[in-house]
């Protein structure tokens, strides 16, 4: 049965939930009961960097094929991608006011992560400035890609080369010190998945209803 | 002489600090969690509104991905 991964995404989405808030997690100052955030802000970013890492796998492929199905597949999971980056973005500020004091109030990784999303907003405004399809494509896949490669050094290498407030960056212990009995491990590996399996189900929507358009 | 005896008398004095613990295990605080949430059942009402609102959100997108032609 072709869908048998849309239903695992529901249950794991329903254990996420669950366990997410029921199950147990280690009592810290600071974040306090708002550690489980950690099964849902970070799965954004994950997710983001996942789907986004499929949209540039596609953006190569369109450079062989010349397919314009690929085409398709890599600016929608670009877009889906986005939206995960926003998500991200806005849970992330939220959790800084209450955990850092600020919305915002310039770590590197925040700054990173939102120059890394108007990155890709450019490549939607690239997009469509080109009239000509082909053009269109082979332009914004070629940008797509260097976009991706930007985004890695953004997100993952350059936080950790300096002070930051973001757990695994600028000296501070990772996750792997805080979860040391494994309890959060076992509810953020499931959420991750889960939440990256519903950006693919946004993106197969999105590629199914614009080719219905197109068509 | 005078400075063995000022040697002396710092290392006594030292010594006594690591008798001034005015704090024990029990009044030391605990990180303050959702307990109180947990112990009067709350918990659950939260539990159970995204629940719906996620069940929700589920059966918009089925309802979507079937109307969609794939």
């Amino acid at each position: 049965m072709k869908n048998w991964w849309k239903i695992l995404t529901v249950f794991l989405l329903f254990y996420t939930l669950f366990m997410g808030f029921l199950g147990k997690a280690p009592r810290l100052e600071i974040v306090n009961e708002s550690i489980r955030n950690l099964y849902f802000h970070v799965p954004m970013w994950f997710g983001m960097t996942l789907i986004l890492l499929v949209s540039s796998i596609f953006a190569i492929r369109y450079l062989r094929s010349r397919n314009p199905t690929d085409d398709l597949y890599a600016v929608e999971s670009a877009n889906v991608g986005i939206l995960f980056g926003i998500l991200g973005l806005v849970t992330g500020m939220l959790w800084a006011q209450f955990t850092w004091g600020t919305f915002w109030h310039g770590d590197p990784k925040q700054n990173a992560s939102a120059i890394g999303l108007l990155i890709y907003l450019a490549y939607s405004v690239l997009r469509s400035s080109l009239k000509d399809e082909q053009q269109r494509a082979t332009i914004s896949s070629v940008y797509n890609i260097f976009a991706y490669a930007t985004l890695i050094p953004l997100l993952f290498i350059l936080p950790r080369l300096t002070s930051s407030m973001h757990p695994g960056n600028g000296g501070n212990p990772g996750f792997n010190s805080y979860d040391l009995d494994s309890n959060m491990r076992l509810v953020f590996y499931p959420a991750v998945i889960g939440w990256t399996l519903l950006g693919w189900w946004l993106v197969t929507l999105r590629v199914r209803l614009r080719q219905l358009t197109l068509a | 002489m005078n400075n063995i005896l000022k040697a002396t008398c710092l290392f006594i004095l030292l010594c006594v600090t690591q008798l001034a613990y005015a704090q024990t295990e029990v009044t030391r605080k605990q990180p303050e969690m959702a307990d109180l949430m947990r112990s009067n059942g709350k918990i659950y009402v939260v539990v159970a509104t995204l629940a719906i609102i996620l069940a929700g959100i589920f059966g918009y997108l089925i309802w979507i991905d079937k109307k969609i032609k794939g």
